[in-house]
Formats: C-alpha cells, sequence, structure tokens
C-alpha cells in the first residue's frame, strides 16, 4: 500500500502555483521551522476575487501537496467562498490524507486565513 | 533501484536463502521431540549455535535464540535490572542515542523504581570512556552502550568501556546489531551481554541471539517452555537460525574486504554531498559503519526529500519528524546537538556490498538536484538566502 493516494502524489510531484506573488496583496505564513512544516501563501485579490495565488512551502509530501491543492480550490474564487474553505475540503479534494498528516491540511487553511487577514490588515476592506 | 537503506534491513544473500530452504525441507521438526526426526532440527540448531558462538570467541552455551535485536535488547536490560535489583542496585547508564528497543525498556524500568543517567554522546557522535567510569555509582547495575549507531553509524570505544566496567565490576551490554557482520566483534572486547539481529547481515527477519556471558543470569520475557536452557520459551526457528548462521559466517568471512570496498564508497559520497551548500555530515567522519553516511540539508525536510529519491529509485531513510510519526525529529541527531530545524532536514544513506561507484554518483546528483529543487520552493531558504534568518550550518 502506497503512503499517500495518487493525487496526493500528482500535487508533490507536480505543485501548482508554486512560487512568489511580487505585488500580492495578502500574505500569510503559519507553521514553524522547528516543527517541519511552514508554508506561505501570497494572494493578488481583486474585486473580491482572488486573481492569482502562489505559495512556497517547507515540509513533507502532505504539506506540498496541501499547499498546491488549497491553492487550486481557491484560484479564481469569490472571497465569500475562500474565507469558508476548510482543511477538510483540501484533504478531501486529495482523496483523503493518514490521520497523522491531516494537520498539513490545517496548515493550509490557515495559511489561506492568514493572507486574508493580511489582506484586510492592508486593504482596510472586510472579507466577507 | 539503488537500495541505500541497509541500515533498515539488507537483502538475504542467496547462500542463506537457499539454507533457509532447504533446513525447512529437511530440518523442520521440533528440536524438543526425542525421535529421530526431532532430533536432526536439533542438530541443525546446535551446530548453528557452536557457530555464532565461535564468530564472536564465545562458548555455545552463552548464545541464546531470540526473535530479534528488540527481544535479545529487552531481555539483556530486564535480566542486568534483575540482578541489580536483588543486591538493592537500582541505577543504569545508557546512552542519549541508544535504540529505541533500548530507551524504551529503560523508560519501562524508571517507571519500576529505576534511576537512568544517559549519557551525552556529544558532536561526534561518540561516547566518552572516562565519562562512563564517571557515571559509574556504587548502585549502578548495568551499562549499555550500543557497538555503532544505528542513524548515523558512528562507532563506540566498546573495548575501553568494557575495561573500564569489568574494573568497576558492573555489567556491561551492548546492543550491536549495527555493527554484527560487518565490524569484528569479540567477546575479548569485555562486554557482557550482546544483541546481534539477522536482518542486518543478509539473514532472514525475525530472528537474532543474545550473548551472555556465563554465570550471568537471565530473565525470561518468554515463558512457557525449557528451550534455549529454560530463558526463552518457544519451539526454535531451526530454518531462520540456520540461514542466520550462514549469513553469518558469509558476511564476516568478507568483513576486511567489504569494508576496504565500502568506506572507499562511503568516503566518495560523503566528499560529493559535502559540495552542497549548507549541509553537514552527522556524527565522526571516521570512526563511522563503512557503509553509513548521514548528512543534514538546511532549509528543506527530509520526507519530501526521500519520496523525490524514491521516484528515482533511490531507497534511503530520514530522521524527520514526518518520518518517525511524531512531531519530534530523530532522538539520535538531537543527541549530537542538531536543533529542530535542520535535523528534519536530515538523510541517513546505507550503502551494501553490492553498491559501486557509479550508483553512488548517480546518488550524488539526484540528491544534489532534489535538495536545489525543494530549496526553490522552500520559505525558509528564501529567509535565509535574503539574510532574514542566519544560517544554522
Amino acid at each position: 500500500m502506497a503512503l499517500y493516494s495518487e493525487k496526493v502524489m500528482d500535487h508533490f510531484r507536480n505543485p501548482r502555483n508554486v512560487g512568489v506573488i511580487e505585488d500580492a496583496n495578502g500574505i500569510g505564513e503559519v507553521g514553524n521551522a522547528k516543527c517541519g512544516d511552514i508554508m506561505k501563501m501570497y494572494l493578488k485579490i481583486e474585486d473580491g476575487i482572488v486573481e492569482d495565488v502562489k505559495f512556497e512551502t517547507f515540509g513533507c509530501g502532505s504539506a506540498i501537496a496541501s499547499s498546491s491543492m488549497a491553492t487550486e480550490l481557491i484560484k479564481g474564487k469569490p472571497l465569500s467562498e475562500v474565507r469558508t474553505l476548510t482543511n477538510k475540503a483540501v484533504a478531501e479534494a486529495l482523496d483523503g490524507l493518514p490521520d497523522y498528516k491531516m494537520h498539513c491540511s490545517v496548515l493550509a487553511e490557515e495559511a489561506i486565513k492568514s493572507a486574508l487577514e493580511d489582506y484586510e490588515k492592508r486593504t482596510g476592506i472586510k472579507v466577507e | 533501484m539503488i537500495y541505500a537503506d541497509n541500515a533498515a534491513t539488507t537483502k538475504m544473500s542467496e547462500a542463506a536463502v537457499r539454507t533457509l530452504i532447504e533446513t525447512q525441507a529437511v530440518g523442520w521438526g521440533n528440536p524438543s521431540s526425542l525421535y529421530s526426526h526431532g532430533q536432526k532440527a536439533k542438530e541443525i540448531l546446535e551446530k548453528a549455535r557452536e557457530d555464532v558462538a565461535a564468530v564472536i570467541g564465545a562458548e555455545p552455551r552463552e548464545i541464546y535464540f531470540t526473535s530479534g535485536g528488540s527481544e535479545a535488547d529487552n531481555q539483556a536490560l530486564r535480566s542486568a535490572a534483575a540482578i541489580g535489583k536483588r543486591k538493592g542496585k537500582m541505577h543504569i547508564i545508557s546512552t542519549a542515542f541508544e535504540h529505541h528497543a533500548i530507551l524504551h525498556t529503560l523508560k519501562a524500568l524508571e517507571k519500576e523504581g529505576f534511576e537512568v543517567t544517559l549519557l551525552d554522546v556529544h558532536e561526534n557522535g561518540i561516547v566518552v570512556p572516562s565519562e562512563v567510569e564517571a557515571a559509574i555509582r556504587e548502585d549502578t547495575c548495568l551499562v549499555s552502550v550500543m557497538y555503532a549507531n544505528n542513524e548515523i553509524g558512528t562507532i563506540q570505544p566498546i573495548r575501553e568501556i568494557g575495561a573500564v566496567c569489568r574494573a568497576k565490576g558492573v555489567l556491561f551490554h551492548t546492543d550491536a546489531v549495527q555493527a554484527m557482520g560487518h565490524l569484528p566483534v569479540s567477546t575479548e572486547d569485555g562486554f557482557d551481554m550482546l544483541s546481534a539481529s539477522a536482518h542486518k547481515f543478509h539473514g532472514p527477519k525475525g530472528v537474532g541471539f543474545l550473548y551472555v556471558r556465563k554465570g550471568v543470569p537471565l530473565t525470561n520475557l518468554i515463558e512457557g517452555g525449557a528451550q534455549e536452557r529454560g530463558k526463552r520459551a518457544g519451539t526454535e526457528d531451526v530454518p531462520g537460525i540456520a540461514a542466520m548462521v550462514t549469513a553469518l559466517k558469509e558476511t564476516v568471512s568478507h568483513m576486511e574486504e567489504n569494508a576496504a570496498h565500502l568506506t572507499k564508497l562511503r568516503d566518495r559520497l560523503i566528499e560529493g554531498l559535502r559540495q552542497i551548500p549548507h549541509g553537514a555530515l552527522n556524527g565522526d567522519a571516521e570512526k563511522r559503519l563503512p557503509g553509513n553516511v548521514n548528512f543534514c540539508f538546511e532549509g528543506i525536510e527530509g520526507e519530501s526529500l526521500l519520496l523525490l529519491l524514491d521516484d528515482r529509485g533511490i531507497c534511503a531513510s530520514s530522521g524527520s519528524a514526518c518520518t518517525s510519526g511524531s512531531l519530534d525529529p530523530s532522538h539520535v541527531l538531537l543527541a549530537i546537538g542538531r536543533v529542530h530545524d535542520v535535523a528534519h532536514g536530515s538523510l541517513r544513506l546505507s550503502l551494501g556490498e553490492d553498491a559501486d561507484e557509479a550508483q553512488v554518483d548517480e546518488i550524488i546528483r539526484s540528491v544534489r538536484e532534489v535538495v536545489e529543487y525543494l530549496r526553490g520552493f522552500s520559505p525558509v531558504w528564501r529567509d535565509l538566502m535574503a539574510g532574514k534568518k542566519e544560517f544554522i550550518l
């Protein structure tokens, strides 16, 4: 039995939306190197829509796959949808994660939330 | 496939597989049965005991077959603890980077009232004999120090520690699971007990042995029969034991040439991996097992490294938290002073005798590319490169 689903391995091997957005207006970083996982999300939000999203991740296979999947799930979506994205949705979209790796999907959710908070702070626009 | 995880397990040798199958066919009787078919199995078993004893310079009656290294470790510690308890000696000395078969047993003994001192293994991963001496107290009943570490491969000064223990009259156990078959191990080293496991030297899994100097009473972990001089119940796995002995004699007879070959490859691999910036070798560069290489690379995490190496057909292992199933990285890397941040980015490569230069060069190339790739989208690496964080390595 493989450690991860094919979808996790696909997103791990070919992560989508990797990199940095220079003029991002919402940046969130969660996790810490001590625990072995750090995720950083860059959002470019225009007219209430996530026009672009990129990520950088230091972490295991499922952390990288979770970040990648999360970016796919929120790209082009209105903030009302983005703010309600749950870690469960990320894990389900990956066809599941092993129990002890669920925290990776939690980090992805938190990274997005943190980027949205940053966006609110920078622009004064409330995300609803 | 390039198999570079021989510290985890080794492939059974062809000769060992042959012995296993042949013994299964002719020696399947119960060695405890009195008819000739059972006695045939008994004969194979006792010949195996003699052969193992000869390899380490012991007497056959000092060899007890077990299910492997973990059982041998557990029984050695439990036995020494029982002896200590009878004499009111409830202090045990070991090291911070032992295998969990030792550390977890010590934890259990602590709950039963024993006091445990874990010695520092220093930055180079080597115990200092004078520190063993200094740690020995009136009530010390056991010193247990591994022969060679399973993660970073560092070889311990067993003979010196043995001499210290002998002089102080304290029992000395060594977990030689990684050393047996790869380093010259002999009772002249001065240990009173030693654990070994067949699958680390091209024998089968589920078989190992415990050497116990005669006169040291063993405590049973498994009750129920007269096997192994009454100290380990259960019908013996005669085919597995016979196959272990074939493997052991084979590796021991080629030990010098294997060590020379592997040391050359190991040093080539270390040299190659040293070219990767902000990485570091873990453990002493010379006093280490011939096939063991262990590095930390800053800015990346070990599990992703392993998965991508696997995609390239390379089998390796890591001490990152994600691969240990806990939140903490390897206790061995922490014991030699690596901080969490870099311990997560560790890689262990343990070469086997059939490795060659082309494989080593392929490993170097792959590790370099994968580390570079992962650093390319690591926020930690970005911060390090931008000077927002200081490099540790």
